[in-house]
């Protein structure tokens, strides 16, 4: 199923399958936020906002806003 | 606190005369943030270092010496951790400039990437960067003492083969593959400099020169600017092919081992109610670190100084260099050194939230909070930090990515009771609040010290929210924080940060209070002509009223401190600071304390010790028995929530006005900053004493 990566749930994971070059900063692409990669939420802070991910082995820490620009097809 | 200035200075002038030597062997520590590199640098160097700032910029400096088996001297670099060459801050783009510009004298003949087991993956992109420039390099693996924990496994021949480098595994926590890795760069001449990824070394090195600035700079044609981000993406993302390709086979995780432990601690850490209450508890905890457990060593070194200053006025022939030593130098130079418990207690515990990777946590925590008061969670880290001082602190928001969210976090870091308020706070609240425990085992001074901290916070809060609906300014809202692994910190680094940072506030504080002192000294036993003949104007003023010896000699010394420089100097501020609840004395010593806050207490010291040369007090007596002219008490209960008022919100910090200019880029925030502080101070202190007194 396609979705955004803010809508994931705690402990879901997920294949990254696009987003938009010009919103996605270069830091996050270099920390593996790349196609293709697996993303999985590790944990979502105490009010919803920003969530805690782990990418290509990096635990990293985004908020919602970004999240919701980052397209993902959610592994079963 | 002009400290850092001053220590930059004299850290470029030691730095120039080294470099003339050319017999020494140059290598650069180049790596990620949170892998250890620090760490690395400390296990190669030891105490041999030197901090310092880069020229124009504020980024930390760090460079340090050791040798090697065969005698030869090496040079080590500990180049500021970043992601990539290619740079989304000014402050990454140091190590990007220092690798590219080969006609350097520094520049390095080894650079030694420091990577971390955990993420190799993400380490190598700036590893096959920095091969690509054509510099011999060598890929030190650390924290290698944690690969089994974390079901990790290398083969390391074939990754040397596929890197075409040298590897070298090492723990700086069980100091082990260090002496391998010094024996490598003893070989140096042995390291390949082909490129890795690239094709060649001068299109890689033209084409980075020519877009690294991309990330950082302003740029006119928006249209190039997007295309230059584009292939910095697609060339990123090529090099993460390339690694994989590489890694594939060569490195193998077993994830189930992988992040147990780490998550099991983040399920408590960052839980939504435990990890507000752990926060809180850690807060407190430092707190009362600072106050009740180096209350003993500061009582220890406060009576010492006034017990060396005793001695020495007893032991030295009588004149001036007596009275200079003893009342001016020895009570100033007291004055500081007895802060220093509190101020190694404050680094020790700043240093251990870093150090362990719960700092990051925080930022989690509180970037939803954060960001109602128009902060960021990143904010957390300068207003925390910003209690030991506000310079490094304005320096840390370097890393908010959205401006504004900066510029605010900037404007209200000095809120945060930097170390030099406390002996302000300390001496000030010991005289006004008395010494009790509450439920039996809270102080009550340490309490109302932890107030102050809360009003810090408080002000800082309520400041954001109205900054956030004046200030109008472009927002390029992101945010990127790694989670690094929980790690028990290291005792040495601890040490090590714990002494350089306590080291430059004794001996850089120590200077300025030091000159203010014998300045300060200077004017208070010197005078003009009513000044010189005290002794015959009191004399013939009380010839009737047949005082007894010791009551005279007092009327006199009270008369000639008023008579001198100082005391002419002080009168004439006196209007402005009476209402405040102020004497002369007190407005000298805000006046001075311009230079640096603790100043406030070495000048109190050596003003009441110049008046009362024979009474050898503590500096807390003196202030405790200080009258006004008429015989009222001066350091009352509302003169002192009025001083309190006026440190908490006063910008008195010439060196943060000039780091505020720097960072902000322009005088229009630093002077804001500067006045609107002021005035808020003053009015704060006016309403305080007039209501209670």
């Amino acid at each position: 199923m396609q979705t955004t990566i803010n809508t994931l749930q705690k402990g879901q994971k997920a294949v990254i399958l696009s987003f938009d070059d010009a919103i996605i900063p270069l830091k996050l692409i270099e920390m593996g936020c790349m196609e293709g990669n697996f993303v999985e939420v590790i944990q979502i802070a105490p009010l919803g906002d920003p969530i805690f991910l782990s990418v290509n082995d990096t635990n990293l820490a985004i908020r919602k806003e970004m999240a919701s620009r980052i397209f993902v097809e959610i592994q079963k | 606190m002009l400290l850092e200035k001053k220590w930059q200075a004299g850290f470029l002038w030691k730095y120039k005369s080294k470099m003339t030597k050319n017999d020494t062997l140059k290598i650069a520590l180049v790596g990620n943030p949170n892998t250890g590199k620090t760490s690395l640098f400390n296990s190669l160097t030891g105490l041999r270092q030197q901090v310092g700032n880069y020229p124009g910029i504020t980024v930390e400096k760090k460079q340090g010496s050791f040798h090697l088996e065969n005698h030869q001297k090496v040079t080590v670099i500990d180049l500021p951790g970043t992601y990539s060459l290619n740079p989304s801050s000014i402050d990454e783009s140091v190590t990007t400039e220092y690798l590219l510009n080969k006609e350097d004298k520094n520049f390095p003949q080894v650079a030694v990437i420091v990577a971390e087991a955990e993420n190799l993956k993400r380490n190598l992109l700036l590893f096959t960067q920095v091969k690509d420039l054509g510099i011999p390099t060598i890929l030190v693996i650390n924290m290698a003492d944690r690969m089994q924990l974390k079901g990790i496994s290398i083969n390391k021949e074939n990754l040397e083969k596929q890197l075409d480098t040298k590897i070298i595994f090492t723990s700086t926590r069980n100091n082990t593959g260090i002496s391998e890795l010094k024996n490598c760069i003893q070989n140096f001449e042995k390291l390949a400099e082909k490129p890795l990824f690239s094709n060649d070394i001068s299109t890689y090195k033209n084409w980075l020169s020519d877009t690294y600035k991309i990330g950082f700079v302003e740029v006119e044609d928006k249209q190039k600017q997007i295309a230059v981000k584009k292939e910095q993406h697609q060339e990123t993302v090529k090099r993460y092919q390339f690694i994989n390709s590489v890694l594939k086979g060569n490195f193998e995780k077993d994830k189930s081992k992988a992040t147990d432990f780490d998550s099991r601690l983040d399920k408590i850490l960052t839980h939504k109610v435990f990890g507000y209450i752990i926060f809180l508890v850690l807060l407190m905890l430092m707190f009362q670190a600072i106050f009740s457990w180096s209350g003993p060593f500061m009582d220890f070194i406060d009576e010492n100084f006034a017990l060396l200053a005793e001695t020495v006025a007893t032991f030295l022939p009588e004149g001036k260099i007596n009275e200079l030593i003893s009342q001016g130098i020895i009570p100033g130079i007291g004055g500081i050194v007895i802060f220093v418990p509190q101020i190694a207690m404050l680094f020790l515990f700043i240093s251990i939230l870093e150090e362990s990777g719960y700092m990051s946590r925080v930022v989690f925590l509180m970037d939803k909070i954060m960001r109602k008061f128009g902060l960021n969670g990143k904010s957390v880290v300068p207003l925390i930090s910003g209690n030991a001082c506000a310079i490094p602190a304005v320096m840390a928001t370097r890393n908010i990515e959205d401006w504004k969210e900066r510029l605010i976090t900037i404007l209200v870091t000095p809120f945060s009771v930097c170390s030099a308020r406390l002996p302000v706070y300390t001496i000030l609240i010991s005289l006004i609040v008395p010494e009790q425990k509450i439920f039996g085992f809270i102080n009550s001074q340490a309490l109302a010290l932890l107030g102050m901290y809360v009003f810090g916070i408080v002000l800082a809060l309520l400041s954001s929210i109205i900054l956030t609906k004046i200030i109008k300014a472009k927002s390029k809202s992101y945010f990127v924080i790694e989670m690094p692994s929980y790690k028990m910190p290291l005792l040495r680094n601890v040490f090590y940060t714990v002494f350089e940072k306590t080291k430059s506030f004794v001996i850089d504080a120590g200077k300025i209070i030091l000159a203010v002192s014998v300045v300060l000294w200077f004017l208070a036993s010197h005078g003009g002509e009513t000044f010189d003949n005290a002794e015959k104007i009191v004399s013939s003023q009380l010839e009737n009223e047949n005082l007894p010896e010791a009551e005279l000699t007092a009327k006199i010394a009270s008369f000639q401190i008023e008579n001198s420089y100082i005391g002419t100097m002080g009168k004439a501020i006196e209007p402005i600071i009476k209402p405040l609840g102020y004497d002369w004395k007190i407005g000298i010593a805000i006046i001075t304390s311009f230079a640096a806050r603790e100043v406030f207490v070495g000048t109190l010291a050596t003003i009441y010790s110049v008046e009362n040369a024979d009474d050898e007090g503590t500096i807390k007596s003196r202030m405790q028995t200080a009258t006004f002219t008429n015989g009222e008490k001066v350091f009352t209960t509302p003169t002192g929530i009025s001083l309190l008022f006026f440190y908490a919100i006063a910008m008195q910090c010439g060196a943060t006005v000039a780091i505020v200019k720097r960072e902000t880029n322009s005088w229009k925030w630093a002077l804001l900053q500067l006045f609107g502080l002021g005035i808020m101070a003053y009015l704060a202190a006016l309403v305080a004493y007039q209501v209670l007194n």
